[in-house]
């Protein structure tokens, strides 16, 4: 009696079916979401014109006018948060990479990954009570305060990642030349880690300009372009929001504009940091 | 030399200020935790655990509980998981053990790219084309064939849970995928060749071996993927139908915690009101916390037991 040395026929049946299908399965995922984005280019190109960036919203009722309030205002509260975030999150990436060791910086860690999966309507909320019940009214503050808490924990922990990845021999070069630490750490090892730490930033920023969540009733909208950060501020995406639950063809059509938009800033960003970490392992989360 | 009396050591004053924007952090999720207490006080303290339980949402006559929206939460994201775990994980598959390699960067560029687009493109989408297909093709199939299940029985409006748990499933769908992806990437090559040298098939080697090996990190990668969907609020806003009310079946339209929150809160009148908003808000808080540390936890003794099995 021989072993029989070919696999049997439903082995090889099983098999082939399940790879087809898992082959299938990927082919139909992948087509819903190219489906989606090519119905967002293809919507957002054919409404979106000059007007759109040039001109505020018209008078409710009126067609035309634009979204030139909410590029403003976006790009206001994005800076904002910015102005905040940027020097908090990379001072405490730095403090986990180069000091962090022990309880605290296990916390920090633990810490800063829960607030990166902390819904942002959470952020809001948090934001509204800290800035608008004070100040008694929305705000463009508040809605940059509120970007702010959500991108704290990506520029942390990419940062600290960053700058772990550069190399021992480095820091021992600058302090063998009597270079103190804290140049050292500004200077040499910032500057070694800033195409990675620039990426998390750019990251952090790209989540921050299509966030809208947050901004409900933190910045709230705004139909008139305005500057001032102590009265309420229009956004991209909170304006695509309420273009799109508008019963107004000619909202929609904005809306949609609008969201070609942000979809091309993220497509951007998105493509920049794999330029700028071409080899590098990124984590999604 | 040194005659001026000593100044601040510079590199005491640059660790404290690193230490003070670490300890910033934690103080931030403190103060978090804290202000959105005291902002739900009244409600806390007015109607303690019942909250959650209780379906009454009548703004006007003062009665608030949750469970409507915790409802519409737990089911709109179960519909989620339930459609996106099989596809993620075959687009993992995929990307690893099948797809040309050509193929690899650009897919996996696409599902990044997916993962990284804001949630209110997804919300108008699925409001302006999902919503109609729900209502003309996937609801009328569902009820023909799987209509003697409360489920699936019912008009269709369009909006409703389970077209909130479809749009919810195509946005955690990148995200099974890519940690699928990086899970299987670093099961051993060893594995993979002994099965294969013992003549098990491509897809019992898969399905015996690959994916076993990987499952605490895909589990810990679908349990952070609920937690995304738990706290989604842009897109199930704009396509659950945000009508309070628990019905049996999916196409009836629901309401979720983070919904009733984004839609209310701007507008909420009295301080019984907001209140109730901010403790729903902190639940979903506090529920996301939980689910993230839990599949953290997943996470960090998977990646323990790879370094552990590569020393040992």
């Amino acid at each position: 009696m021989t072993a029989r040395r070919t696999t049997s026929l439903r082995r090889r049946v099983v098999d082939r079916v399940m790879i087809a299908l898992c082959t299938l399965a990927a082919v139909a995922a992948v087509a819903i979401l190219a489906l989606l984005l090519g119905y967002v280019l293809a919507q957002g190109a054919r409404h979106v014109d000059l007007a759109f960036f040039t001109r505020p919203p018209a008078p409710v009722g009126e067609r035309g006018g634009g979204f030139l309030n909410a590029l403003v205002g976006t790009a206001i509260m994005v800076g904002l948060a910015s102005a905040i975030s940027v020097p908090v999150g990379v001072a405490a990436g730095v403090y986990l990479a180069e000091f962090g060791r022990g309880r605290l910086a296990t916390a920090v860690r633990f810490v800063a990954d829960t607030l990166n999966a902390t819904p942002s309507i959470v952020a809001g909320l948090f934001a509204y009570t800290l800035v608008v019940v004070p100040m008694r009214r929305f705000s463009g503050l508040a809605g940059g305060v509120a970007l702010a808490v959500l991108m704290v924990p990506t520029i942390t922990r990419t940062t600290e990642e960053m700058v772990r990845l550069v190399p021992r021999s480095l820091r021992e070069s600058a302090l063998a030349l009597g270079v103190p630490e804290w140049r050292m750490t500004l200077d040499v090892v910032l500057r070694a880690a800033a195409p990675g730490v620039g990426t998390g930033i750019m990251l952090a920023v790209a989540r921050a300009s299509g966030e809208t969540a947050a901004l409900l009733f933190t910045a709230f909208n705004n139909r008139f372009l305005s500057r001032d950060i102590d009265q309420p501020m229009a956004s991209v995406s909170v304006q695509v929001y309420t273009y799109a639950v508008a019963p107004y063809d000619d909202w929609h059509r904005q809306a949609w504009a609008g969201a070609l938009v942000l979809v091309t800033l993220i497509a951007l960003f998105s493509a920049a940091v794999r330029v700028a970490t071409q080899s590098r392992h990124r984590p999604l989360l | 030399m040194e005659s001026a009396p000593r100044r601040l050591d510079p590199d005491a004053v640059f660790r404290g200020l690193c230490r003070a924007a670490a300890v910033g952090i934690l103080a931030l999720l403190v103060l978090l935790v804290l202000e959105m207490t005291y902002g739900a006080r009244l409600a806390l303290f007015r109607f303690g655990p019942v909250f959650l339980v209780t379906r009454a949402w009548d703004p006007v006559a003062g009665r608030f509980g949750a469970a409507t929206f915790i409802y519409g939460t737990v089911v709109s994201s179960f519909v989620a998981l339930c459609l996106a775990v099989p596809f993620g994980v075959a687009i993992g598959l995929f990307l690893v053990e099948v797809a040309p390699r050509p193929l690899r960067g650009p897919v996996g560029f696409l599902v990044e790219l997916l993962a990284a687009v804001p949630s209110i493109v997804y919300g108008l989408w699925g409001l302006f084309v999902l919503a109609p297909v729900v209502r003309d093709v996937v609801a009328p199939a569902l009820r023909a064939t799987l209509g003697f299940l409360p489920a699936f029985r019912g008009p269709s409006h369009g909006v409703g849970m389970l077209t909130a748990g479809m749009l919810l499933a195509i946005m955690i769908l990148p995200f099974i995928a890519a940690i699928t992806r990086d899970v299987l990437t670093v099961v051993p090559r060893e594995l993979r060749e002994s099965s294969l040298a013992l003549g098990a098939t491509r897809w019992e080697t898969l399905w015996h071996v690959v994916l076993p090996h990987g499952r605490a990190g895909i589990v810990g990668g679908v349990i952070l993927a609920l937690g995304r969907a738990l706290g989604e609020t842009m897109a199930v806003t704009m396509v659950i139908g945000n009508n309070p009310q628990i019905a049996a079946s999916l196409f009836a339209p629901g309401y979720s915690m983070s919904a009733v929150v984004a839609n209310e809160y701007a507008e909420a009148s009295g301080p019984l009101y907001l209140a109730a908003l901010t403790e729903i808000g902190l639940l979903l808080f506090a529920v996301t916390v939980t689910v993230n540390a839990f599949a953290r936890a997943l996470l960090w003794r998977m990646a323990r037991d790879i370094s552990g099995s590569a020393r040992g």
